[in-house]
């Protein structure tokens, strides 16, 4: 069909229609949910009134836990409690060796992939990362009172393809329809509503509780550019917590802690770090083997204990500066993320470096979620103003193998999305009727210095002597920085299949078996879903056909419009029934009678959206 | 596809880039795919197509040398992607003179400096070689044409030039 639906600015294509979206923070240590509510972006409380969940997902023999109560058993059940998942997405089982000694779990190799042996059998990443997703938006359909139309999930700067690929699947398992991934940085930069007026660039500086990340952003015209992103994935605030631990030992002369003692200790240094933020004297009590330890601890002694930690986050904050070309007065704001941001020494630090005062005044652990909230109340059509466009780059550059294991470049890092680029092959050998390309993504020379996103088989080439086909594959980013592939022969036009073998994700056919297979989706319930999906898409495609002729009829021949509209009415009728299958029958047959007129449709709209601007003035 | 048609603006090597980029935002913002993203699948694919289209003729438009070729291959001279080699020998001659300068820098008792000398003649040259460019193009003849051909050529090696010495900078930074 493909009629884009043409709103001008300043008007909602189906307006009178609040939908429901929401913005998910989906993180290391916790996970948040947003939405906008009567023009405000707010988080969501569960059930048990919080707002942040433990990204901790338990498999028990009788079913799944997820959140607070999954992490009360992180001690106890250690082994089926998974913690820390979003460092698995998108990872090769033999690319988390580091990770194997540092998480209770036991990762075990799922055809190359890494997944978790747990009590309900192996879990892969997308699956437990699911289990969050589905709670997040469980928590927002009961908020508000019917199922979401759509999310945005927040990824870090720096993911790459099979990253986001993954986050993707996962969100698919959880049933949720992705408005678009967004970039933590430029999440915390819309929170803070940036993208209005402010020019420049701007720095976004994240200390969660197990990782750091600094983004350097460069806002202009509207267009959110990611120079550059560094960090630390083993720094956060539990380095912190750990430090206060140690001088704690010390004071009590505990050198030893039993787990109960250890989970004392961590208790009492969360609080003094936290107290320590208003007060600048806490005083605390520990039990000794033989009595209490009453001691206090002072804002500067703290401080002295992390400094050496905060000391290191700048650094990588001066080595990002430097990769963007940049120094430190270039910054003409700093965002502020992450519950580690509230230390008074880091605030300092932070200002002190930049020179400017960073923004504080959204809560940091919940600044990306709202952000999040902000841009999927506006992809989903509740707002309609046309001034808010985002446009993101590619992290990092996408290439292909070349002889002698070097890598082609063929879309660079910060090329604005979605983009296509073509690239020309050619066949090497008398008849040959397939081709094999190897897709990396990364900055360096050598192929194996990049990463391996995926390996394609074109098949299906028509036979010709040697260096006489000449294949056409061209490489589509889209606005999450997702890559497809397609290729086609040249002189005959014949279209090659494209088998791709996703290095470190999954097959599509992959994570519909996954969907089969899963716990939330019984047999009869998938049934349902698909025909709902098709359903939706026929109301989809009735609304904005129905909207074109409404705008564009003129456009049409008389008989072309009659079938057009006969294909309508036919549409509708199948819509009401069961039949999944003839609703994407009726809903192709559609799209095939109408994919002249939305070409006519666009060459139109381009010619008036650039009306008024007369060629002669320039 | 012609990129100033999309833009609507004539096809020209003297561009006015701010209203390039202006209406570059007015094309995206109707067409981006966040603007789809609660419309049917095929209304989405569509917009990635077209706005992949709309940045790459943006891209296209934006860059002298690239707006210099796409302008030639309107005219049917396509020298994207050729093969070539290259036969000016005072033109190579000066290149090779360039790259020597480039491979002392590093050395030189007065890095800066010679980055600073360099640079002033690579910007000279190219601001000489894209005057030149321009009132080639702008005669709209075959000949010219040919010649403002080898003046993308040439061109190509001063930027590549710049880049390197850029990077030479940067290196010396650290």
């Amino acid at each position: 069909m493909a009629l884009l639906q043409i709103a001008e600015p300043g008007q909602s294509a189906a307006p009178h229609q609040h939908k429901l979206a929401a913005g998910i923070d989906l993180g290391t240590t916790n996970s948040l949910v947003a939405t906008v509510r009567s023009g405000e972006a707010k988080t969501l409380v569960n059930r048990q009134g919080r707002d942040m969940v433990p990204s901790v997902v338990r498999y028990t023999a009788d079913g799944v836990v997820v959140g607070d109560a999954a992490l009360a058993a992180a001690v106890d059940d250690a082994q089926n409690t998974i913690v820390s998942v979003k460092r698995l997405m998108g990872k090769g089982y033999s690319e988390t060796t580091a990770l194997k000694q540092q998480v209770p779990y036991q990762l075990v190799d799922q055809q190359g992939l890494v997944a978790i042996n747990t009590a309900q059998g192996v879990k892969n990443p997308v699956e437990v990362s699911a289990e969050i997703l589905a709670t997040l938006a469980n928590t927002a359909s009961e908020t508000l009172g019917g199922e979401l139309n759509g999310v945005v999930i927040t990824v870090p700067a720096y993911f790459d393809d099979a990253q986001r690929q993954a986050t993707k699947d996962a969100a698919k398992l959880a049933g949720l329809n992705v408005l678009r991934l967004l970039n933590e940085p430029t999440a915390a930069a819309l929170a803070y509503g940036l993208d209005s007026g402010q020019e420049g660039v701007i720095a976004v500086y994240d200390l969660g509780g197990g990782t750091f990340d600094i983004s350097i952003l460069r806002l202009r015209r509207g267009v959110f550019e990611v120079l550059a992103t560094g960090g630390d994935s083993a720094l956060g605030g539990d380095d912190f917590d750990h430090a206060i631990v140690a001088y704690l030992q010390q004071q009590t002369g505990q050198a030893n802690l039993s787990h109960q003692q250890m989970r004392q200790y961590l208790t009492t240094a969360r609080q003094l770090k936290e107290q320590l933020t208003e007060q600048d004297s806490v005083d605390f009590t520990l039990p000794l083997s033989d009595g209490v330890y009453n001691g206090s601890l002072r804002r500067a002694e703290l401080e002295q204990l992390i400094s050496p930690l905060v000391k290191q986050t700048i650094r990588a904050c001066r080595q990002v500066l430097r990769d963007a070309g940049l120094s430190a007065d270039d910054i003409v704001k700093v965002v502020m993320v992450g519950g580690s941001t509230r230390v008074p020494l880091v605030r300092q630090q932070v200002a002190a470096f930049f020179a400017t005062e960073p923004l504080t005044s959204i809560d940091p652990d919940k600044v990306v979620a709202i952000g999040a909230a902000i841009q999927a109340n506006v992809l989903v059509g509740n707002k309609a103003e046309g001034d808010t466009l985002l446009l993101d780059v590619i992290p990092l550059s996408l290439g292909l193998e070349t002889m002698g294991g070097l890598v082609e470049k063929i879309i660079p890092r910060n090329t604005v999305i979605p983009v296509a680029r073509a690239q020309e092959f050619t066949t090497f050998k008398d008849g040959q009727t397939a081709m094999a390309l190897h897709v990396v993504q990364g900055e360096r020379e050598l192929v194996d210095d990049c990463r391996s996103l995926a390996r394609f088989e074109l098949r299906g080439i028509p036979p010709m002597p040697a260096g006489g086909a000449h294949i056409r594959v061209t490489f589509q980013v889209d606005a999450d920085g997702l890559l497809s592939v397609t290729a086609q022969e040249k002189s005959t036009g014949v279209q090659a299949n494209i088998q791709v073998k996703p290095s470190y994700g999954l097959t599509d056919d992959q994570v519909a078996t996954m969907l089969k297979g899963s716990m939330q989706y019984a047999r009869q319930d998938m049934q349902l879903r698909l025909l709902r999906e098709q359903q939706v898409e026929a109301e989809r495609v009735l609304e904005a056909v129905s909207q074109a002729l409404k705008a564009d009829a003129a456009l049409l021949s008389e008989g072309e419009l009659d079938s057009i509209q006969q294909a309508l009415a036919a549409l509708q009728q199948v819509k009401q029934g069961d039949d999944t299958a003839a609703i994407k029958a009726a809903i192709e047959h559609t799209n095939q009678l109408t994919d002249d007129f939305a070409a006519r449709r666009m060459d139109q709209s381009i010619r008036r959206a650039l009306k008024g601007h007369n060629v002669d003035e320039v | 596809m012609n990129y100033f048609q999309l833009f609507n603006l004539p096809a020209q090597f003297d561009l006015d880039l701010t209203e390039l980029g202006s209406r570059y935002l007015k094309l995206q913002k109707q067409f981006h795919p966040d603007q789809h993203s609660s419309g049917s699948e095929r209304d989405k694919l569509l917009a990635v197509q077209q706005t992949a289209n709309i940045n790459d003729a943006y891209h296209s438009l934006k860059q002298p040398l690239l707006r210099a070729e796409h302008l030639l291959a309107l005219r049917g001279l396509k020298i994207s992607n050729e093969q070539r080699s290259f036969t000016d020998p005072m033109f190579l001659m000066q290149q090779m003179e360039l790259r020597e300068q480039l491979s002392e820098v590093a050395q030189s008792d007065d890095p800066d400096a010679m980055i600073d000398s360099i640079e002033r003649e690579l910007q000279q040259q190219k601001k000489q070689l894209l005057k030149q460019l321009a009132s080639a193009l702008d005669a709209q003849t075959a000949e010219q044409d040919q010649l403002a051909a080898d003046l993308i050529r040439k061109l190509k090696f001063f930027f590549k030039l710049q880049q390197e010495l850029e990077l030479i900078e940067q290196q010396l930074q650290d």
